[in-house]
Formats: structure tokens, sequence, C-alpha cells
């Protein structure tokens, strides 16, 4: 085996990890739940519903005001990943597991539910990734690295549906694939498999995954992005959970790795907690023992990834007022493109904030246990039994198919004659489900169904793949692994084409947003006129910059004459070159303690203000603060003068206070007259002969370093500046002096 | 099949039941609706199952379609591909993946069917 190992600050190294897979073994088998801490004591906070914290990983944006703490909630949370090259969704699959991802879930490939045996090699996908055996054992062994990299478990996930179920469920228990959807009905509805082989395969699908511990996860979701008013289909959806669930139970899996897929149903600007909340009850009622995997809502996403984002944000309310187990993410992006990167993180960080954010919601409210909630939920699960009631007199469940019974936009027992209908004698692979004869017998593990084996050796009955010496499952070391059939299409060539942008030592750069080196980026632009001029004005700007394939991808009116809001796509035609960059040096930064010291052995005094016609305050008095971990804190005295101070008062303030520094904020910024400002005080100081003696620092948002200098003043601190920073200058910049004093 | 909502009629039944009650009876009938479903897995193989056994056994996807085709071919579906080739191990004595690829390679579908009867379950 490979001695590859990831390093934290350096990019994985896909084409290390395409290396001797031919000998990689997974490391487990089976599903990983989060293990919860209770009273989680973390930075200034105890958690009531947080789990085990991660090793390592990429907090929410303000968790440096409490410590960098990553508060990790109970549900496990799943993130889709299939760009169409596994490769790239290697690096996409770092990235999110460190935003808290610990459910990588892999879309296949557009008709591979209809590809007849399993796909081999790595060609590229469309909408999806064709899953096969060396790509998910090249992702599994990234993830191995990964989870040790954050120090939780990451489950590895994909399909076990199409008219390859039970060779994919084989592949994946030999491969150490965590988690899958498999569910009979979704084969029928939506992929018009026959329904007779999509039932007889799935017993023998999930037997193999019981085997290997997997969790499932059902299809009944997809009635909701189908149905043409979503929230009309849920008696519906409890039936299709129901036989899902059950068959897999009596097949042989244990209940908690059944999961049921739920989501909220309808969105805004719907009144959806009001109409979802009963339906997520009355589930969870009915169901008690299995486990929610709660989805985002995908059927009413448009093209803006903030209005996702709210919708996923009521859905986790949901999820946090019932139960879920898997809390699933859709990207925002979700309405517009294939997922890009960025927000497949988005999704992550959102329902880590949204479920955080109500961390101990239900010890302080509790779900009304009468009227309209209650009232509600019953008659859903009143009308999911009259639906049962009515395939019964149909004749069961084939029949009922037959007649649209399902998919139907009537909120049952209403109908409106457009369900999906499907013949018992039609669809993909009719005709090849065979009876099995009395001699049938398959000398393997985790086989369903009718297996003489006693007929070879009857010791062997509870143990059938002691006919052959054991099976695959038993002797990994019989898996025969293909690595590539087709020399055309395959990882080596796609890397080949980026290889000066990939690994480690990457020359190049380009914007990404999908793939390595697509050199895709977008625009936010704002036009003061109506949708269609503002549209045309952005592929224009697109144009003028160069940019190549600009495709606006989101607009939003703000009013229908004074403006709109666009979003464009577009792909820039250059690289950039690592080595030309010029880096910003990093600001060093004394420790408390050698600051402590500096201004214990020789106290210092500065006189502080916001300067010009300036009434903003919020800047400075942070820098200054103790509380907010300003120069105070230091044993700094600051006597601060206020807003909009004239320089020529700041300058006469240090002279009377005998202070050794002016520390001026600017933050106003037009026509430039914070550097204005700035020369002004340099200026009077000058004239009253007290610059040499007097540090000078100025400081604002709009403040650079190079800009201040230019216009006067000693240093220039800008936006993401701290008391820090700002002291170990002062402390650093006396020291010089006094030193350049002494020769 | 079109019908109005007349949920309030369907529902004189079930009104007066507890939740308990309410509840148990959707499982039993989910129960009713997949007891002829299992059936069919229990009695019945494919394609697919057949692949999935031979992947089992240690032949590779290419090997795994290429036997249960031949399976297919020559009516020893009922009998489980695995098992054709588990026979067909056994007569000649050798390691199962030597006779799938045996099987494979002389085209010895003939003498495969020579080692079954064909009686149904």
């Amino acid at each position: 085996m490979s001695e590859y190992k990831l390093e934290k600050d350096v990019k994985i190294d896909v084409a290390k990890i395409l290396e001797d897979l031919e000998h990689y073994r997974p490391r487990r088998r089976g599903w990983t739940w989060r293990e919860p801490v209770p009273h989680l004591e973390m930075g200034p906070f105890t958690y009531s519903d947080a789990s085990k914290p991660l090793k390592d990983s990429v907090g929410l944006p303000p968790a440096h005001y409490f410590g960098d703490i990553d508060p990790q909630p109970i549900p496990v949370i799943t993130t889709e990943i299939a760009s169409g090259r596994f490769e790239d969704d290697i690096r996409r699959m770092r990235m999110a597991a460190h935003h808290g991802a610990d459910h990588i879930m892999v879309i296949r490939t557009a008709g591979q539910s209809h590809f007849d045996g399993l796909i081999e090699g790595t060609p590229q996908g469309i909408g999806g990734v064709p899953v096969t055996r060396k790509q998910v054992r090249a992702q599994r062994k990234a993830l191995d690295m990964i989870e040790d990299e954050v120090g939780r478990p990451i489950n590895y996930h994909s399909y076990v549906s199409g008219v390859a179920g039970p060779d994919i469920a084989v592949m994946f228990a030999e491969e150490g694939v965590n988690g899958a959807h498999q569910d009979p009905q979704y084969n029928v509805i939506y992929r018009n498999i026959n329904m007779v082989r999509s039932f007889v395969d799935a017993c023998e699908s999930k037997r193999i995954m019981a085997w290997a511990d997997m969790a499932q996860i059902d299809g009944a979701h997809n009635a909701n992005a189908t149905a043409r008013d979503a929230w009309k289909v849920m008696p519906e959806l409890m039936v299709q959970h129901g036989i899902n669930a059950l068959i897999s139970y009596k097949v042989g899996m244990k209940k908690e790795n059944i999961c049921l897929s739920t989501v909220p149903p309808t969105a805004t600007p719907g009144p959806c907690i009001h109409m979802d909340l009963p339906y997520a009850v009355a589930l969870r009622d009915l169901f008690k023992g299995y486990r929610m995997r709660a989805q985002m809502n995908t059927k009413y996403i448009e093209a803006s990834t903030r209005e996702a984002t709210v919708t996923h944000v009521l859905n986790m309310v949901i999820s946090k007022l019932t139960s879920a187990d898997i809390q699933s993410t859709i990207t925002p992006d979700e309405g517009r493109n294939v997922p890009w990167h960025i927000y497949n993180i988005e999704a992550c960080d959102t329902a880590k904030q949204a479920l955080i954010g109500m961390d101990g919601l239900m010890e302080m409210v509790e779900l009304k246990k009468d009227g309209y909630l209650k009232e509600k939920a019953r008659e859903l699960k009143e009308r999911a039994v009259l639906f049962l009631e009515n395939m019964k007199e149909l004749g069961g469940y084939f029949n009922s198919v037959e007649e649209g019974f399902f998919v139907d936009s009537g909120m049952f027992p209403e109908r409106n004659g457009d369900g999906i209908s499907r013949k018992i004698d039609g669809g993909i692979g009719v005709g090849t489900v065979f009876k099995r004869a009395k001699d049938y017998c398959a000398p393997v593990t985790a086989h369903y169904g009718y297996n003489n084996v006693a007929q070879y050796d009857p010791e062997a009955v509870s143990d059938p793949s002691k006919l052959i010496g054991g099976c695959t499952f038993e002797c990994p070391d019989k898996i025969q692994y293909i690595d590539e059939l087709d020399e055309t299409d395959n990882v080596y060539l796609r890397m080949d084409e980026v290889k000066d942008y990939a690994g480690p030592n990457a020359k190049l750069i380009k914007p990404e947003m999908e793939w390595l080196a697509d050199g895709t980026v977008m625009l936010t632009m704002f036009f003061p006129t109506d949708v269609r001029h503002a549209e045309a004005a952005a592929l224009e700007v697109g144009k003028r910059m160069n940019l190549n394939d600009c495709e606006v991808i989101n607009r939003e009116i703000m009013q229908r004459a004074e403006g709109t809001r666009i979003e464009m796509k577009g792909k820039v035609g250059f690289s950039i070159n690592m080595n030309d960059l010029v880096l910003p040096t990093v600001p060093d930064v004394l420790s408390d303690e050698e600051l402590w010291d500096a201004i214990d052995k020789k106290p210092m005094r500065i006189v502080a203000g916001t300067i010009g016609d300036d009434e903003h305050s919020v800047g400075l008095r942070e820098i200054l603060n103790i509380k907010h971990g300003g120069i105070e804190k230091y044993g700094i005295e600051c006597i601060y003068l206020g807003t909009s101070v004239p320089p020529e008062k700041l300058v006469q303030a240090a002279i009377e206070t005998n202070a050794d520094a002016m520390l001026a904020s600017c933050i106003i910024s037009h026509d430039d007259i914070h550097y204005k400002n700035i020369a002004k005080v340099d200026r009077i100081a000058r004239e009253m002969g007290v610059r040499d003696k007097l540090m000078f620092v100025a400081g604002g948002t709009q403040v650079t370093d190079e800009g201040a200098r230019e216009a006067g003043a000693d240093v220039g601190f800008g936006r993401g500046s701290h008391g820090c920073h700002v002291a170990t200058f002062l402390v650093k910049e006396r020291a010089r002096r006094e030193q350049q004093n002494a020769r | 099949m079109k019908r109005t909502d007349d949920f309030e009629t369907r529902r004189e039944h079930l009104k007066d039941l507890s939740d308990a009650e309410l509840e148990s009876r959707f499982w039993n009938l989910i129960d009713e609706m997949i007891d002829p479903l299992l059936k069919l897995g229990y009695e019945n193989t494919t394609p697919a199952i057949e692949r999935s056994v031979l992947l089992r056994m240690g032949f590779s996807s290419i090997e795994a379609k290429s036997l249960v085709e031949g399976c297919m071919e020559h009516n020893l579906m009922e009998h489980g591909a695995g098992n054709v080739v588990y026979r067909f191990a056994k007569k000649h004595q050798t390691d199962i993946r030597t006779a799938g690829l045996k099987l494979i390679e002389t085209d010895a579908w003939a003498e495969a069917e020579s080692l079954f009867g064909g009686e149904n379950a």
C-alpha cells in the first residue's frame, strides 16, 4: 500500500490517491452516526444538542469571536457531490468534510439506472458520476484519509437502483460504501423499470445491504419533486415509505438503518411550516423506530441562492421541531446549474449554522398536543390508511400502479387522473424474471430467498458460501478489479489536460467553480433598468471584460423600472502563474504577554479620534476598547476625543497630554477625503514641530497601509485590523525610534 | 380516474379509532400489500441477481455478464448461474473461477445443460 498521507496545509494529490488502487481494502463497513456529547462546553458556551467536536475544521465566519469554536450538531449532515469528474469531487469532499459534512452522496450519471451491469473504469459523467468500482474505491480511499484529518468517520453513499441493483449492492458491500438509496418504487415510477423485476431485485439488494450494515434511504421524496402540487401527495408518501420500510425490515435490515427520505413538501410564499409540520408529525408518529433523513425542498427552488437558503433554514426548523437523524442539504445553486464547490460548502454551513443556532430549542418549546396540529396530522394518517384500503380493493400494489394511483395531483381520496401508470408486463427488463427451480442454488453470503444448499452440503445451509470456500464478502482477495476499459475516456486523460494546475505543486492557477481550471467566475451586478435591458447589459459587460461563455444565471427585479440584480457566469481565458503573484506581507503580531510586558516596563499614552466630518466610532472603539480586545487591554492609556475631530485638535491634544502617538480613524471614503485628512494631520504636526516625537497611526475600512504612509502617516490599518496589530506597531515603532535616537 | 375529495364520507369507519388503532391498521395493510412482493422475491431470480451471485463468487462484472447471458440463452437461469458454475467446477474438479472462465471460453453450454434436470421448485 502506498505511504501517501494528507498534510494539513497541502492540497490533496489526486494522482497519489489513484496509485495502487488495486490493493486498496476498505477499513470498515457500515454506517456511523455522530456521538452526542451532553452539555458540551466549547468556548464560552454550553450546548444541549451537540456531538463530538472535530479535530480540524473550518468554523462559521464569526467563530473567531468565540475562540474559533466549531460546534457540531447531532444529525449526520449530507452533501451531494457529483460534478461529472470524480477526481475533482475528491477535493470538494475534503472541503465539505472540513465544513461539517459526514455523509457524502454521489449522484449517478444520467442513464446509469438503465445500464444492465456494472460500469467500469472512469468515464466522465453528465449530471452525475458514472459509479464504478474504481471511482468508488478512489473516493473511499480519499475519504479514509479525510476522516482521519477531521477526526470523524465519513459515510460514503450512492444508489442501489436501476436494472443492476444487486450488482451494485455487491460492489458497494465489497468496497465499504456506507449508505445507499434503495427503493424499488423509484425504479417503477420514475425509471419505468418493470415492476416485478424491480421488487425481485430489491429483495436481493436489501439483503446485501443489510449484510454490509449499510444505511438505506428510500425514494419517496421524488414524489414531492414530481407531483404538480407537492403537498398533495402527503398521504401517498406515507404509503411509499411504509412499503419500502417494511420490505427492508422483513428482508433483514435493522430498523435503525432504514431511513425515510422526507422533505417538507411546501415552500414560501406558501405558509410552509403550517402545512409541513403536521405532515412531519404524522410521519414520525407512524414510523417509530425508523430513522428520518430530512431532505430539503428542491421542488420550488429558483435561481436565487438567498431564497433557497431561507427555504432550507425553514426546512431545518421542521427538523428541529420534530426530529432528523440525517440532515441532508441541497446546494442553493441547484436551481441554476450543477452544483458548484462553494455552494456545497454554503449548504453544509447553512445546516450547521441553523441546527447549532437552534441548540436546546426543545427544552423551551413543545408542540401542541391538541388543536390544528394534532387534527391535521391525524387527517393525513387517515388519508394514508384510505389510500392503502383503496389499493387493497384494486387487488394490491401492481394493480394500483397500473391504475395510475401514484403521484396523482389530488390529495387522496381526491384523484385527478394524472398519476404515473406502469404496466405489470411492461417497462425495461420485462420478461427477465425467472422462477427458481427446486435445485436452484446460489453458493454465496447474503442471498435472499429460496436457496437449495442442502443438496450439496446440509451443513452449509446457514453459510452457503462454505460451498466455495467463502465468497468475496469473506475473502476480499477474490474480488476482480478492473482498472480502465476505455482508452479515450478516463481519468488519466482528463487529468493530463489540466496537469499544470493539479496537485500540491501546481504552477498555474485559474478561478474554479466545478472542475479544475474551468476558469468560471460569477459576477453580481446591479443595473438601474428593467430585466431585459439589464440582462443584455450584463452580457455586454462580460464581453468587454473578455469573459467567454457568459450566461445570466439569476435575475431579480428590484423595481420594474428602477433596477435589476443580475448574476452572470463566464469563463476567463487566462491562467495566473503562482510564481508571479506578489503577496502582501503577513502582519507580525506580538503575543499578549510581550505587549503587556512592554507597556508595563514603559507606559504609553495615545490620543485618538475619528477625524474630519465623520460620525463613525465603531471601528476606532474596537481598536481602543478593552471590551473588544483593543489596545487598552495591554495597559496603553487612551484618550478618546470622539468623532468629527478636526485634524488640528488631534495634534493639539497630543501635545497637551504629552502623548506618544496619535490614532486617526477615517472611515467614510469619497473623493479620497480620508487621505487628505491624514495628510493634514501630518502637515500640522510638522508645522508645530512635533511630528518626529509623535507616532501617527491611521486606520479605517477603506485605508490601506500603502495609501496611509503615502499620505503622511507612519502606518495604515485597514479592514480586519485588531487592537493587537495596532499595539504591536506602537511597541515596535517606539523601540525602533528609541534605538535610532540612541545612535 | 377522477374523484372529488370524499374524505369525510370515506373516513366514517376510521374516525372513532384511537391513534394506536389507526397506526396498527396502517401497518397491517402495508404488511398485506408487501407479502406477495416478498414472495415474488423469494421464488424468483433475475439477471442482476445472478450477476451479483457471480460477482460474489469472484468473477468480474464482464465475466458475470457473459455467464448470465449464456445461462439465459440455454434456459439455465432457473437453477441459478452460480449453481451452473458450481456444478461445472465439481464436474471438472477445478476451482470456481477456472470453471467459469472455461465455460465461457470453450462455450461448453451444452455440457452445462446436461448437468441439470430442470424440475420446478
